[in-house]
């Protein structure tokens, strides 16, 4: 066999991933700062920049769960089994976010107070349980003989919910930015000043993040800190310190500039995330290829997703495209 | 996994997807009848399409939203509810299920933006394209799921190597035993159900006086559809009820609440009525039309088919459950074909606005088609129990081992929420239709002509 196809697919399925977190990202962002923009109008503006977008947003991680069931079945089936209770917490957060898109814009003006708190705590509570499922994934899952051996709760664990709080900022300051990118004048202004916290928040908590999970996980540590591996990812930080620095200088001016650098900073903490735990497919000792599903499954499908992904980008590029530039109440809910 | 948080596992599963498969099956119809909408508009570009369109299309995008939220639960709900079917087959239902992300969920999410909100931005052909691509996504969408879950009743096109499922033929798997006649009847479910929701809310809006061109055109064109589709879906069921028979017997003994042959050539009996009793291996109070069954599976007066009592007892469906959904399906099938006749009887005798029994009953049977729908995944799911993949799995072998505190917490969890934001969101549904077409929408770009032959109608 002459293609990895256990390879390519655990490349998709991080790129699928990656779209998701920073796509689904800046739409969870938007809902966890309407508390912070209690004007209708301003709320209105808000939803509107996202309204023609957050669906396909979300199809990312429909994708991620349908791609990790197809290429490693069983990983799907350990990793959502042992994540049941934040993967449902998620998935609550979602439903009441999704939701609110389309009641708020319907219900009525004494009753649409509801889906404003529905559409913030459902972003908050989808943003908060994807970090804890990031952090309880990185702290490794306990399998024996293929079945997941712990219980309901082996998720909880001080590094997990670190995570999730630390996914909070990340996901509003990619909102703040989007925002800053979509709206003008006092939303605009607005959306500034609170990147700024928000981006001494992030850096705090990336920092504590990147200590925190070597000095926790012995094999993080040795993919890191062993030579020569030092020298090769040691640009990774670097990078990333002058990132948020460059965001720093741009955020009180630009306009699309601190969405894409916001954009560079998750992709490359993204990225650190994927060096330290591959190449496992369900941490710490599980690896894509212990995971695999049968060759004929992945091909399959594989031939799929190289041929249509490029399409789905290209369409959902166009949609972006039609809605350019600042938010058009025009395009809002009538 | 204990049996009652099995039990419970199955009871959110069906939940879940019982509440999810409303919106598709009526955002299948809608999508649909919006590209017909707005093809009927740009080539007549008679305002009342264009009203049509605007009004559908709201309770379409509300009705969208739910089932995409409702539809992420159910792509994580085989991990986490069925990890051990997921570890088995997931080398089958993956693929599918990736193919139905790939060519239908990201289509219709990809277009539905400009389709909801970007007529003004991107004209009026790249807008009924963006329509009919959210309408294809649906059709497409329909095709893999309902390719997975034939799989699961008809299995083919694999082979079991250490306790996994290979594929080995995907055509054959993808083209499996049922998937045609499944597909089939589902999206003429699907049509079937939008007809008779736009033709309840036509008729409730003629009940209260609020008599226009669009309301009419609505009715005319809800009782079109419903005379075409209620025969066709009828054959459909016929056929797929054949199809059945020869796959999964036990199935069909079960709907038909049918134990055991009598002597040869005295044929199987239609049962009307009856409770069918698992323990008592019979059906109690059986009222049946003699050799009707017989004729209708097996077309001939003294055929004959299994009875449940030559399966093994552990390998037999609930038949009280299976038999009482089936019935609601096809009773509330028949009265759909009654509805489309009377329909068409009345629209050709100029009465079909005014005649308020009639009227009634439309309004009457608008939840009929989702509740038949429903019934017949009733039908079809219970009636491959024990089973989770027909002959090769069982569901007791596919689940979780989350406690039962667990699976009672999740459940009433769901239960609560779903309650709360679907119900809500479809009493808005609700409201939304009861507010009706807005006559006042800006078609000043419309060359009006009014003598389309869509337009004459005898009676209007």
């Amino acid at each position: 066999m002459g293609i990895d196809t256990a390879l390519i697919w655990a490349v998709i399925i991080l790129f699928g991933v990656l779209l998701y977190v920073i796509a689904d990202g800046f739409d969870l962002g938007v809902g966890l700062l309407f508390p912070l923009a209690p004007a209708k109008e301003d709320r209105d503006r808000m939803m509107a920049s996202i309204a023609p977008v957050w669906d396909g947003n979300e199809t990312w991680l429909i994708l991620g769960g349908a791609g990790l069931m197809a290429a490693f079945p069983l990983a799907y089936a350990v990793i959502l089994n042992a994540l049941y209770i934040p993967v449902l917490m998620m998935l609550i957060g979602l439903i009441l976010r999704g939701v609110a898109f389309e009641a708020r814009a319907k219900a009525s003006s004494n009753s649409r107070h509801w889906w404003d708190k529905a559409f913030f705590t459902g972003s908050l509570l989808a943003t908060f349980f994807q970090g804890v499922i990031l952090g309880a994934y990185i702290s490794g899952l306990p399998v024996e003989n293929g079945t997941f051996s712990g219980h309901a709760l082996s998720w909880v664990s001080p590094f997990a919910l670190f995570c999730g709080l630390s996914l909070i900022p990340a996901y509003a300051l990619l909102g703040s930015t989007w925002l800053i990118m979509k709206s003008e004048n006092s939303l605009q202004q607005q959306m500034r000043r609170l990147s700024k916290p928000l981006i001494w928040l992030l850096m705090g908590f990336i920092l504590l993040v990147s200590l925190w999970t070597p000095l926790a996980h012995e094999s993080i540590a040795e993919c890191w800190f062993s030579l020569p591996n030092l020298f090769w990812l040691a640009p990774l930080p670097i990078f990333t310190a002058l990132a948020c620095l460059g965001l720093l200088k741009m955020v009180d001016r630009g306009e699309a500039g601190p969405f894409v650098m916001t954009l560079i900073i998750m992709s490359l903490g993204f990225l650190g995330l994927g060096i330290s735990l591959w190449p496992n497919v369900i941490p710490p000792a599980i690896s894509i290829w212990q995971a695999s599903a049968p060759v004929a499954s992945q091909g399959f499908a594989l031939v799929g997703a190289l041929l249509i992904i490029p399409v789905i980008l290209t369409y959902s590029a166009w949609s972006y495209y039609v809605f350019r530039g600042k938010v058009d109440m025009e395009d809002g809910y009538h | 996994m204990y049996d009652t948080a099995l039990m419970l596992a199955r009871i959110q599963f069906g939940f879940t997807v019982s509440f999810h498969i409303i919106f598709p099956a009526i955002t299948i119809g809608l999508a649909s009848y919006l590209a017909v909408l707005e093809g009927c508009w740009l080539r007549s570009r008679n305002p009342v399409f264009k009203q049509l369109y605007e009004f559908w299309s709201r309770i379409f995008a509300l009705n969208f939203g739910m089932g995409v939220v409702s539809g992420v639960v159910m792509a994580y709900e085989f991990g986490t509810n069925w990890p051990e079917f997921s570890r088995f087959a997931g080398s089958i239902t993956g693929p599918l299920l990736t193919y139905e992300v790939l060519t239908a969920f990201f289509l219709e999410a990809g277009f539905l933006g400009v389709m909801l909100f970007g007529w003004k931005r991107v004209g009026d052909r790249l807008h009924f394209f963006a329509t009919v691509m959210v309408a294809l996504g649906t059709l497409v969408s329909a095709t893999w799921i309902l390719a997975s879950n034939s799989w699961m009743q008809t299995p083919a096109g694999y082979e079991i190597v250490d306790n996994h499922v290979i594929p080995t033929d995907w055509m054959a798997i993808i083209f499996n035993p049922s998937f045609p006649y499944r597909l089939v009847h589902m999206v003429l479910a699907a049509f079937l159900s939008t007809a008779l929701m736009v033709a309840a809310s036509a008729a409730w809006h003629l009940l209260k006086g609020n008599d226009t061109a669009a309301i009419r055109k609505m009715l005319t064109m809800a009782i079109g559809m419903l005379v075409v589709t209620a025969p066709l879906q009828m054959l459909a069921g016929d056929v797929h009820g054949l199809n059945t028979l020869e796959h999964q017997p036990a199935k069909v003994a079960a709907m038909e609440g049918h134990w055991r042959n009598d002597e040869p050539g005295a044929g199987v009996p239609l049962l009307l009525f009856g409770w069918p009793d698992n323990d008592a291996e019979t059906t109690h109070f059986a009222v049946g039309i003699p050799r009707l069954a017989s004729l209708i599976l097996t077309h001939s007066w003294d055929g004959t088919f299994p009875g449940l009592s030559e399966f093994a007892p552990d390998e037999r469906p609930n038949a009280a459950a299976v038999f009482w959904s089936f019935r609601i399906m096809v009773g509330l099938g028949l009265l759909m074909f009654v509805l489309g006749i009377w329909g068409i009887w009345a629209w050709l005798r100029g009465q079909l606005f005014h005649n308020r029994t009639l009227l009634r009953f439309a309004l009457l049977m608008g939840p009929s088609g989702l509740t038949a729908l429903l019934a017949g995944w009733f039908t079809t799911e219970l009636g491959r129990q024990p089973w989770v993949i027909y002959g090769l799995m069982k569901t007791a072998d596919a689940g979780s081992n989350h406690s039962t505190s667990t699976m009672v917490f999740s459940l009433v969890l769901l239960v609560v929420v779903y309650g709360l934001v679907f119900g809500t969101g479809i009493r808005y549904l609700l409201r939304l239709i009861s507010q009706g077409p807005d006559q006042n929408i800006d078609t000043t770009l419309s060359t009006i002509r009014p003598t389309s032959p869509s337009d004459m109608h005898p009676g209007e």
